[in-house]
């Protein structure tokens, strides 16, 4: 090409020379290090997460996560409640999975209370929470593939969340943060058609992750991004207190719904899935595989839903029914206190581990036997399984690090709470 | 859990053991099926390596407590996990709030082993109740700004007690200027 046929602006690019600029680089490039900050407004980091990432050329040579941009002091807001009107703040923590939330602080208050939840509640428990479970995974995987350049899985994984949020919406009225779960059960029965619609749902899911299995598993790039980066074996990954998917992934087939079933999840036969080498691809196809499992669950819960109450009949806990209120003054008394102070706990501390979709979700309270919590402390396993990263991403690429990112699904809301 | 007889055999146990101590357990609580440990500050390390030798070789989370108006006033909480056996065990701590110090646990220690997951969770502790953590690597708050003063999860630190600023009371919160 001449000069001649050069647009303005290829010739003006052409012009510009780099002697001008200053002092040339070092003499060896690959030795200088760059530190990059990368965040906390980024696409990839899947919230409001900041990395201080030191780069040697593509490589990865160390990474500091800072974090509390999201830090809204919900621990210290529950401390100044009512133990029903905690929930709807702790659910609002780690904002893919309230359910679970809602769940260990339910869990935590009834043992430290010493309440006993109807087994009808217990599978309705159960079938939400592994409800969203499937949601949540379905946001972390839509989300993931955009950040491996699959577009379209996005748009197919909020299709099925859909469903499953329309779900929420029948039992509780709300779509997400749903306040459905209390102390001693669940505020109400499901409503009539519900189990048919969560059967429908249960029948058509399995196909579903059969197409994202068809779509990503044939997809050259995403498989190139996955296989084989970043692994990090079970036992490092135990003593950074990594538990959940994660763990499994690198082949501890750890999962508290199993080894210490609460809400009777004994009841239900299904299988923990595992992976073999802990790289990315793991990480990833365990996840894709616990949908199945979820969906077995629910499927198991709404044959086996037993009949009966759907919270405790204890009235120092729960609200007595509506109609009770018009003919009964003990019902008036009790739904007074319950809704003016609320109920008091005995005095005592508890720790209460479920299995979150992210990994060992506890809930710490202390009472001080008021009615309100003295302590709340939820351990959420996105804020210590995010201590992991730098152990999975050092040595590696930088687009692996985005990759490992995305597959160690952390959640911001509840890193920072 | 070990049943309450399990922990008081595993508590006398270690105060017989010559690197924990009988000083170094300060007594045993078992409440809704939580075994718990109370053990004094300065032995933390040690307490925590004969519970990972007795199998507790996973610590899940760290987290700390005011027990105001009681005194010493600031606890800090151990959940160890023996995931062989599925069996927990808790081990606390109380530090006063005019000394609170006590050591890291996530450095490793003289048998070339430390708790890494406490890293966070340690400095979460720092920032919230103020406690210090001997030996940390990386001592610094996790949640609340750099510069924030104070330590939020105090008792006697107010709901609220953040001002928002506009112009009109602008002059009233130190450290802010336009």
């Amino acid at each position: 090409m001449t000069a001649g046929q050069m647009s303005e602006y290829r010739r003006r690019e052409e012009s510009i020379t780099l002697s001008v600029v200053g002092e040339q680089p070092a003499e060896d490039t690959h030795e200088e290090l760059l530190t990059l900050n990368f965040g906390p407004h980024h696409p990839a980091t899947h919230g409001v997460l900041r990395l201080l990432v030191t780069l040697q050329g593509e490589v990865v040579r160390s990474i500091k996560p800072v974090i509390g941009y999201v830090h809204t002091g919900i621990e210290k807001t529950a401390e100044d409640k009512a133990y029903w009107k905690v929930i709807p703040v702790v659910e609002r923590m780690d904002y893919l999975s309230y359910y679970f939330n809602a769940m260990a602080f339910c869990g935590a208050v009834e043992t430290l209370a010493e309440v006993e939840v109807p087994k009808r509640a217990q599978y309705l428990r159960v079938i939400h929470l592994e409800l969203n479970r499937i949601a949540s995974h379905l946001i972390w995987l839509g989300t993931s593939a955009l950040d491996l350049g699959a577009v379209s899985i996005f748009l197919y994984c909020l299709r099925e969340r859909e469903l499953i949020l329309d779900l929420f919406e029948m039992s509780s009225g709300a779509r997400m943060h749903t306040r459905y779960f209390q102390v001693g059960g669940v505020i109400e029965d499901i409503p009539a058609g519900f189990v048919e619609k969560a059967r429908a749902f249960t029948k058509v899911m399995p196909g579903r992750a059969d197409q994202y299995g068809a779509i990503l598993n044939a997809n050259q790039i995403i498989l190139e991004r996955l296989r084989g980066t970043c692994a990090v074996d079970a036992d490092t990954l135990l003593s950074l207190g990594v538990t959940g998917p994660l763990l499994r992934a690198a082949g501890n087939p750890w999962d508290l719904r199993k080894a210490a079933p609460y809400s009777s999840y004994d009841d239900f036969d299904f299988k923990i899935p595992v992976g073999t080498v802990g790289d990315n691809y793991d990480r990833f196809a365990v996840r894709v595989a616990e949908i199945y499992e979820s969906v077995k669950i629910i499927d198991q819960a709404l044959d086996g839903l037993p009949e009966g109450p759907h919270i405790t009949t204890d009235r120092k806990i729960a609200l007595p029914p509506r109609h009770e209120l018009a003919t009964s003054m003990e019902a008036l008394i009790h739904h007074f206190k319950l809704v003016t102070e609320g109920f008091r706990v005995p005095p005592g501390e508890v720790y209460y581990p479920i299995e979150s979709p992210r990994g060992e979700l506890a809930c710490f309270v202390r009472s001080d036997g008021s009615s309100k919590p003295a302590r709340v402390h939820m351990r959420d396993p996105s804020f210590v399984n995010l201590q992991a990263l730098s152990h999975m991403a050092e040595g590696s690429y930088i687009a692996d690090m985005i990759a490992t990112l995305a597959m160690l699904d952390p959640i911001l809301g509840g890193i920072d709470r | 859990m070990p049943d309450a007889t399990g922990l008081e055999l595993l508590a006398k146990e270690l105060r017989e053991s010559e690197d924990v101590g009988a000083r170094a357990i300060l007594g045993t609580l078992h409440f809704r099926g939580r075994a718990t440990l109370e053990v004094a500050p300065d032995n933390i390390r040690a307490v925590l390596a004969s519970l990972r030798e007795r199998g507790y070789t996973s610590m899940m989370s760290v987290h700390g407590v005011d027990y105001y108006p009681h005194e010493p006033r600031l606890g800090v909480h151990y959940e160890l996990l023996d995931m062989s056996s599925v069996d927990r065990m808790t081990v606390v701590l109380r530090v006063s709030t005019d000394e609170p110090v006590l050591d890291s646990v996530t450095p490793d220690g003289e048998d070339g082993r430390g708790w890494p997951t406490a890293d966070h969770q340690e400095r979460e502790i720092y920032d919230m109740f103020g406690v210090v953590f001997r030996g940390h690597p990386d001592l610094r708050r996790i949640l609340m700004p750099e510069d924030y003063e104070g330590h939020p999860q105090r008792r006697d630190f107010p709901v609220g007690g953040e001002p928002v600023i506009f112009t009109h009371n602008e002059g009233e919160s130190h450290g802010v200027t336009r």
